[in-house]
């Protein structure tokens, strides 16, 4: 970079205590060991916020997690820690309420993730289309989005009622009008997947809908010309292209499935809100974490709750890589 | 968007590969980019079919917000708006505590986006202009702690605020969310197409450090993008929920908690709970519809390329 004199000096901070004489040579190399260091030292400056935050509240409490999981700490004497070893661990893992909220999660995730990203790529599809008012359909879409999780588990808390809800009301023209939907081991999942895809499916379609419009368009008039039909472009040409944004949302909706809380602390609220239902039938492993934590007070429990979601988080990311790399391989 | 590590610059001071591509703007996508078909009558009726569904949990918070519990869950519902509304909103705004609450999320999420936007801004220039030692490395790991859930870190979190002396004070739910990893990629991935090396040569040769040229050359050409990243951080600060939920109480809540803690407390009134889901809605839905075409760029500008 430049590190010769500059022509003017308009902004170069004049040595303390010096007078400025033009052609004072040992002024010229201060200054430009200045400047060095100016360049040197810049961009860490720049990233350091980032990586002092993160070091602060991200990286520190995920390692003191562990430390504390070994302890019995509870929240009624936050500053008294005593050691007990393994026995969170063996709390947790002989527990079979953290077993179901293990199965609930893993199931509420695939629930959710697995139609709303194919309703995603069809929507994206039908989006990559020359329409009128594309974005008023664009914007329309996203609008779950800025609804809050709070927010949309009340109004769908208010749907799925079991007496008086609109959806049983809707419902009552078939017949079927008297499900206890939070009450059932299916019909509750459904219940809460029903409000994650509602929440997502618009994001999700903006991400593939992008990279559907990145993709060449003389592939498209390649295929055509070799006569494939719409449906088979969209198989040979779309997905193809999209495989990488596709595992990227796979990656971001697995993730933000491991977090599920608001939606199952508010399907019914109250203290069947903080166990995930009269039978733990909708309890995911962050419900677990916060009745542990924060409705029985015991810390050290919830810890190593947190350490267990990391052992699951790396062996799913394992499975996704394995995957990734099985596909990468057959696609060749 | 694949996460990859950023490309290298070759060895040149001044990469030609960016020079002829700095007039683009990152919300436009290339005319006859991807497949350029007509929508027919089947494509307008299944998007008005999903927009429907889309808007309809929003018109029923509405509905039920301004009637009676009893009209709500009666065996026919009513369909149209009614007119208890402003009874129901004073009967949240009395139970849950929704005036403090409104004044700390505005806080809270006014602060999390100044702040986000002037150090993902700053580290963003760094990542795509600058050339240091583990540059790589750095931004990988950037993105790699998009990965991790905020649940592996609330306990220990919790009792570090505690510490501090900030248990359930609105610094507890700041502090940790002053700059976020998305919006560093995000301002990357902007500056490196955005901010040609030119102009940052001609500040350098009229003497200006390297902090004047952040405050005179970067953030006028990142602006546009700092208009979407702030939006996004602000709709993300102002949803958060589950952090909050557990770091503050009903004395001093977020519009989030509030709401959570109105229907987790007790069995509510549901069309009280409703007023109170509509207030918490109603600033993000203005946001929306006038900013919404912004939005909707942003998102997909930052999730391709990569």
């Amino acid at each position: 970079m430049a590190t010769s004199s500059p022509t003017r000096d308009v902004y170069a901070p004049p040595p303390p205590g010096s007078q400025r004489k033009p052609a004072d040579t040992r002024r010229q190399t201060w200054r430009s060991r200045l400047w060095r260091f100016d360049d040197k030292a810049s961009p860490y400056a720049y990233i350091a916020p980032f990586f002092l935050v993160f070091g602060a509240f991200g990286l520190y409490p995920l390692i003191y997690t562990g430390w504390i999981a070994l302890h019995r700490v509870e929240m009624t004497g936050l500053d008294r820690m005593e050691w007990v070893g393994w026995e969170n661990f063996d709390k947790i893992l002989h527990d079979s309420e953290f077993w179901t909220a293990v199965t609930n999660t893993f199931l509420i995730g695939v629930m959710s993730t697995v139609p709303q990203l194919l309703v995603a790529l069809g929507l994206a599809h039908l989006l990559n289309y020359k329409l009128r008012a594309s974005t008023f359909w664009r914007t329309i879409i996203l609008t779950p989005y800025a609804t809050s999780v709070a927010s949309a588990a009340l109004v769908f808390a208010l749907v799925f009622r079991a007496d008086g809800g609109l959806l049983n009301w809707v419902l009552e023209f078939v017949g079927l009008g008297d499900t206890n939907w939070a009450n059932g081991h299916w019909t509750s999942k459904i219940a809460i997947s029903v409000i994650v895809i509602w929440r997502w499916t618009g994001y999700n379609t903006l991400i593939y809908l992008a990279a559907m419009q990145a993709v060449p368009s003389d592939l498209y008039e390649a295929a055509s010309l070799d006569g494939a039909s719409r449906w088979q472009q969209f198989l040979k040409v779309t997905i193809p292209s999209l495989r990488p944004t596709i595992l990227f949302t796979i990656v971001i909706s697995t993730i933000g499935s491991m977090q599920l809380f608001g939606e199952p602390l508010l399907l019914e609220g109250g203290k069947l809100g903080a166990i995930g239902g009269n039978e733990n039938q909708y309890e995911t492993l962050s419900i677990y974490l916060f009745n542990y934590g924060w409705n029985l007070g015991h810390l050290g429990p919830a810890a190593a709750v947190a350490w267990a979601m990391l052992a699951l988080l790396l062996l799913i990311a394992a499975v996704n890589w394995l995957i990734g790399r099985f596909v990468r391989k057959s696609a060749v | 968007m694949t996460i990859t590590s950023p490309t290298k610059v070759p060895g040149s001071v001044r990469p030609v590969r960016t020079a002829h591509r700095a007039q683009k703007r990152p919300s436009r996508f290339k005319p006859g980019a991807g497949q350029q078909l007509k929508g027919g009558p089947f494509a307008y009726i299944a998007l008005a079919v999903v927009g429907i569904g889309s808007l309809l949990p929003l018109y029923w918070t509405l509905v039920a917000a301004s009637h009676t519990q009893d009209e709500v869950l009666a065996t026919t519902p009513p369909f149209l708006p009614g007119g208890r509304l402003f009874h129901n909103l004073e009967a949240a705004w009395e139970q849950a505590n929704l005036g403090k609450a409104i004044v700390n999320s505005f806080i809270v999420s006014g602060c999390i986006t100044v702040a986000t936007l002037f150090f993902c801004t700053l580290a963003g220039y760094a990542f795509a202009k600058m050339r240091f030692r583990g540059r790589g490395a750095l931004m990988t790991a950037v993105i790699a702690t998009l990965t991790i859930p905020p649940q592996l870190s609330v306990v220990p979190l919790f009792m570090m605020m505690a510490d501090l002396g900030w248990g359930g004070s609105l610094e507890s739910v700041i502090f940790p969310t002053l700059v976020s990893a998305f919006g560093v990629f995000f301002m990357r991935q902007y500056l490196i197409e955005a901010l040609p090396y030119e102009l940052i040569e001609a500040a350098k040769i009229d003497g200006a450090n390297n902090f004047r040229i952040v405050l005179s050359v970067v953030l006028p050409v990142a602006r546009p993008a700092m208009m979407v990243l702030g939006m996004l951080t602000f709709v993300q600060a102002w949803n958060d929920f589950f952090w909050p939920y557990l770091a503050l109480n009903q004395q001093n809540p977020t519009l989030q908690v509030a709401l959570g803690q109105l229907k987790a407390s007790y069995t509510p009134d549901e069309s009280i709970v409703m007023a109170g889901a509509l207030i918490s809605t109603l600033p993000l839905l203005v946001v929306f519809v006038i900013f919404g075409k912004q939005i909707v760029g942003g998102i997909m500008s930052g999730a391709v390329k990569g």
